[in-house]
This record gives C-alpha cells, sequence and structure tokens, in this order.
C-alpha cells in the first residue's frame, strides 16, 4: 500500500568544490581515515604533462600522447582501477581482452604485456609493475550486475559501469562503446579447476603500475566504489595518475623529478604475500 | 586547505596537490565504517569469495526493485498483485528506466513529500518519437499539469495521459537540474556524489536504452510544483505534503526514464529529495468509448493519430 513514513535523513558531505553540501542521497562509503595512504612518484622520469587525483569512486579520463607514459599510483593499496583504453582519433577502435591475451598467450597482465585493440593494433604496453600480476578478466561492477551476485537490495549502489557510462559521454561514447576492461590493482585468479573469482588483492599503498602509449590514446578510468566483494579491500581510496613525457627532461625542482617517495614505499608489502 | 573543521574536497579531475601529499582527504568517510566492513568478509580464496557474496542475498534495502513486481511491499490500493509489471523504490538521486507496453498504468508515489520525478518519455518502438513539452503545454492551452492532462510527443500523438493526480504540485517549465547548475548551487554534481544532476542520470539511463545526451529533450516532473506569476516569475510551491501519487496510462509503447532529484528551483540550500515508488500495471489504453478519447478536439485528433500508428503496426 501506499504509505507515508519518516523525515528523510539529511547526512553533511563534502563537495568537489571544496565546501559541503547536506544531502538524501545515499553516498558510496570512503576509505576510513585510519588508511594508510602513499601518494607516490611517476614510475618513469619525465616532464610531468599531467597529475592528477581521482577520488573515491569517482570517473576519470584523459588523452595520453603517443610515447607518454601514464603511471597509476594505489595510494590506499588493493584498489581496483577500472580502465579502458580508445584509440583517441578513432574511439570506434578500443582496448581488447581477447586480442591482449591471445597475442601475449597469457591470461594475465604483467611488465611488457602490449595492451591491443579491437584491430588488433598496440594501443599501450606495460613498461613497469610494482604488483604480481594485473587483471583484465573480471569486467567492471555495475548496478545490474551487482543485483546477480548480491541481491536486488544492492540496486542503487554506485558501480563502474556508471562511472564509466558518465564519463563516456564526455567523450561523445556510450553503451556501445563500453566493453570489457583492464582492473589494475584487482586480484582474479584462474584456478586449476577452472574456478575464478575476485578475491583478496595483492597490492598495498603506493604500488604502481605504468604504461606507454603506443598511438593517441583516450583512458578512462573507473575507481571502482564497489563495497560487496574485495576488489577495494572494502575501503575505496584514491587513485594518483601520473603522465610524464620521457622524451622531455623533469623540470628541476619537481616533485616527481626524482624519487624521494621510493622511501616511503615499503619494499615488502604486507598484502603481497 | 581545511583540515581540523572539516572535511575537504579534492575535485575528480583536479591537480595533485604535490605541496601537501599527506593532508589529502578527498572525502570524508560516510557512516558506513568501510575499515570494519574488512572484517566483515572472508574473501581470500575463489571458494570463500563466493560464499561472502551469496550470503549478502535475500537483503532489503529502503531503494530496490522489488521482483517479481507482485511481491512488492507497497502495492497501490487496489491493485491486482498479478498484474503488475513494476515494482521500485527509487534512491534519493537515484534513476530508473523501463519498456511499458501500450496501456499499462503507471504509477509514481511520494510517500515522504519530498520525491521529485523528472521524467522522459519516449516511444519505445521508434525512440526518435519523444516526449515535447512545448506540445504538451500548448495543445491542451494549459501549462499546469493535471488529471487528464496528455503528455505528448512532437508527433501530434498521446504518449501518455495523467489519470490521476494527488498532489497538484508539478512543473513542466524547468525541467531537470544540470551539472552546471548543481556545481553552482551545492558546489558538486558528480554522479556518483551527494547531489546528481537529473541530466546526468538521465544520460546513463538512456545510454542503457542506445540513447545518448542528443536523444534526451527538455522533461517534466512531479510531486514540486511551480507556478508562473503575473510578471513572469517562477514561483516555488513545492511538495503537496507526504502520501500523493500520480497515475498515467501508455498510450504508446513507452520507454520511460526517471531521475529522482532535487528541483531546480527547490529553495533550500540542502539537496532534499526523498524516495520515489513507482508502479506499472498491465491494463488498456483510452479507447474511442473513453470519454477522455474526445474531451477536446485537439485531444480527439491526438487520441485519433494515437490509434491511426498503433493499428497499422498491429499493436
Amino acid at each position: 500500500m501506499a504509505t507515508t513514513q519518516a523525515e528523510n535523513t539529511v547526512t553533511t558531505y563534502p563537495t568537489a568544490s571544496g565546501g559541503t553540501v547536506s544531502s538524501t542521497v545515499p553516498v558510496g562509503a570512503v576509505y576510513a581515515e585510519s588508511s594508510a595512504l602513499n601518494w607516490g612518484a611517476s614510475l618513469v622520469e619525465g616532464a610531468v604533462v599531467l597529475d592528477d587525483t581521482v577520488a573515491s569512486n569517482a570517473p576519470w579520463s584523459a588523452v595520453v600522447k603517443k610515447g607518454h607514459v601514464l603511471t597509476i599510483v594505489d595510494v590506499g593499496g588493493n584498489q581496483s582501477a577500472d580502465c579502458l583504453i580508445y584509440n583517441a582519433d578513432d574511439p570506434e577502435e578500443r582496448y581488447s581482452v581477447p586480442d591482449t591475451l591471445a597475442w601475449q598467450g597469457n591470461a594475465y597482465v604483467r611488465t611488457g604485456t602490449v595492451l591491443h585493440s579491437s584491430e588488433g593494433r598496440p594501443l599501450m604496453t606495460v613498461v613497469a609493475n610494482e604488483i604480481d600480476r594485473q587483471d583484465t578478466i573480471g569486467g567492471a561492477c555495475g548496478k545490474e550486475s551487482n543485483s546477480l551476485r548480491y541481491g536486488h537490495h544492492v540496486m542503487f549502489h554506485h558501480g563502474c559501469r556508471e562511472n564509466f557510462l558518465a564519463e563516456a559521454a564526455r567523450h561523445g561514447l556510450g553503451v556501445r562503446d563500453l566493453v570489457s576492461n583492464l582492473n589494475w590493482f584487482m586480484n582474479v585468479p584462474v584456478e586449476a579447476d577452472g574456478a575464478l573469482g575476485i578475491v583478496d588483492g595483492m597490492s598495498a599503498p603506493g604500488r604502481r603500475v605504468a604504461v606507454r602509449a603506443e598511438t593517441d590514446v583516450l583512458v578512462l578510468v573507473s575507481n571502482c566504489p564497489q563495497m560487496n566483494n574485495p576488489c577495494n579491500d572494502f575501503n575505496p581510496t584514491p587513485l594518483r595518475m601520473i603522465v610524464v613525457d620521457p622524451q622531455s627532461p623533469a623540470s628541476p625542482g619537481s616533485p616527481d623529478s626524482g624519487s624521494p617517495q621510493s622511501a616511503q614505499h615499503p619494499s615488502t608489502p604486507e598484502g603481497a604475500a | 586547505m581545511t583540515t581540523a573543521e572539516g572535511p575537504t574536497a579534492t575535485a575528480p579531475h583536479g591537480p595533485h596537490p604535490t605541496d601537501q601529499p599527506t593532508a589529502v582527504h578527498e572525502q570524508q568517510p560516510t557512516g558506513q565504517a568501510p575499515a570494519s566492513a574488512r572484517e566483515l568478509h572472508l574473501t581470500d580464496s575463489v571458494r570463500s569469495a563466493r560464499d561472502d557474496a551469496r550470503a549478502q542475498g535475500g537483503q532489503a534495502s529502503d531503494w530496490m526493485p522489488y521482483l517479481p513486481a507482485s511481491g512488492s511491499p507497497h502495492r497501490p490500493p487496489g491493485v491486482d498483485p498479478a498484474a503488475l509489471v513494476w515494482a521500485e523504490t527509487v534512491a534519493p538521486g537515484g534513476y530508473t528506466h523501463k519498456v511499458l507496453a501500450r496501456g499499462t498504468r503507471l504509477r509514481f508515489d511520494d510517500p515522504t513529500g519530498d520525491a521529485c520525478a523528472h521524467l522522459l518519455l519516449f516511444n519505445a518502438l521508434e525512440p526518435v518519437e519523444r516526449l515535447n513539452v512545448a506540445d504538451t503545454q500548448k495543445i491542451p492551452w494549459q501549462a499546469y499539469l493535471g488529471e487528464n492532462h496528455p503528455l505528448l510527443s512532437g508527433d501530434g500523438r498521446v504518449m501518455a495521459v495523467i489519470t490521476g493526480d494527488s498532489s497538484g504540485r508539478h512543473d513542466a517549465f524547468c525541467g531537470t537540474t544540470t551539472d552546471a547548475w548543481n556545481e553552482r548551487k551545492y558546489g558538486d554534481a558528480r554522479p556518483e556524489g551527494p547531489s546528481p544532476s537529473g541530466r546526468g542520470l538521465l544520460v546513463k539511463a538512456a545510454a542503457k536504452h542506445g540513447l545518448s545526451r542528443r536523444d534526451l529533450p527538455p522533461g517534466v516532473s512531479f510531486f514540486q510544483g511551480v507556478r508562473v506569476a503575473a510578471d513572469g516569475t517562477l514561483a516555488w510551491q513545492g511538495g503537496a505534503g507526504p502520501g500523493t501519487h500520480v497515475e498515467l496510462v501508455a498510450e504508446l509503447p513507452l520507454l520511460v526514464l526517471v531521475a529522482n532529484v532535487a528541483h531546480p528551483l527547490d529553495p533550500r540550500p540542502d539537496y532534499v529529495v526523498g524516495p520515489l515508488r513507482v508502479h506499472a500495471w498491465r491494463g488498456t489504453p483510452t479507447g474511442p468509448g473513453a470519454p477522455r478519447f474526445t474531451a477536446t478536439p485537439e485531444l480527439h485528433r491526438a487520441y485519433l493519430n494515437t490509434v491511426d500508428y498503433c493499428e497499422a503496426r498491429g499493436l
């Protein structure tokens, strides 16, 4: 029956512009204040052309020019960075999981993996990687697929497909342009009997991966908001995205010109066992 | 950058604050206690992760779709449960979408008095035919939506008609909010944030039916009223209190997109929107025998156009 109910509960949240807003919207969880964060630095030397923070739960995109290197920093550890890549000049050519896997004859992404397009051409190459393996078979979470995995009660939880749709729309792309994706810092083993699933991650705060653009590419990332499986360690944290031009020297005094953060990067992170 | 007195935020596309890398908190933790959430899950193998995921089933939420629809805990009075085809509570700041057969009854309920249902309609068979708000106001010679008001397409047909209205507080002038509007008003319009825009949500709803931004026309909204003063001022009426509803009949096969967001003119500094209940059930379209079919010369011709289209298509 149509019934009335108690007043809507208002909660105060920080806004993107630095203020606050009180809202009845059920916003997704973000990391605990006690979380260890390591903001890292570029894995590759060169002039910094972009240095962005991606807030917990948020989408991000940028064009990375041919030859430039994108470092993704897993600032809080075990934070899945769902990722799609497009030929910036012809987005109908996009990242292809099967082409990438078949080309290298291996199910996991590691240093040296060439990220191939739907036309079989190289889009990007993994030039450095600080976790044992990266995932490209686990796909992205979404409102609808969450309802299959966890129940209809999670239908209004935010998901990566929502982030991809919102960010893709900024570039004139839509649902037809979403394909199987990469999940940086997510752990999806395929066991001997074929069992496959998202399990506890192998990353840690400050762990990084670096990918070099082999042509001008549009990179879409969803900083995964999932709170129902371990892909974010149940604690969604920020990401840092640094693009450098290795052909140009790093400017003197740049915080990323050396590797001052390397001391913050533990050599044996707890989660790397 | 504030650190002690309140939360700070970093724009999703903002530059990285390398000068103060340790002071960055892009969002304050919410009440969902993620730190303890980690301890609630054993997920160290595929088998344990599968068991953990499956153990989450069967729960209820304040906002969720009810499947099957016949089991809705909020079934409208007098509706046969077996006839229900859609039952859902849309979260504040949430959206939903559905393709409905011609003749389907569609009802929105505002249980708290703070819902605001921003609606777009498309011909499900040919989505280039869509709600035309100008015709919806001009053809009936009436700016304010209410009972028996048709929602017209730009192709001279009735897409839906309002058959019940206990609110009377609606708006066909202001459309829905945009990111630019909400960024100015609330400082934030991130789709995942506390003050999403209606257009941002409708873009995502439309995408799930292969439509994109250029397919989204101006829309109408239910449950928060606007009136035009003599000098043209758009005057905020607000809601009619908790427990009102609006009911429509689909006169064409419809793609329905709904965003439940704060109205653009809502004067409250807070982003206040309540849950929105949606139910739909099988029914028959308005036929030549109904008084509504010939209620006005304009509506009569609109219905003749609608029936002509549907009969040719075998609907």
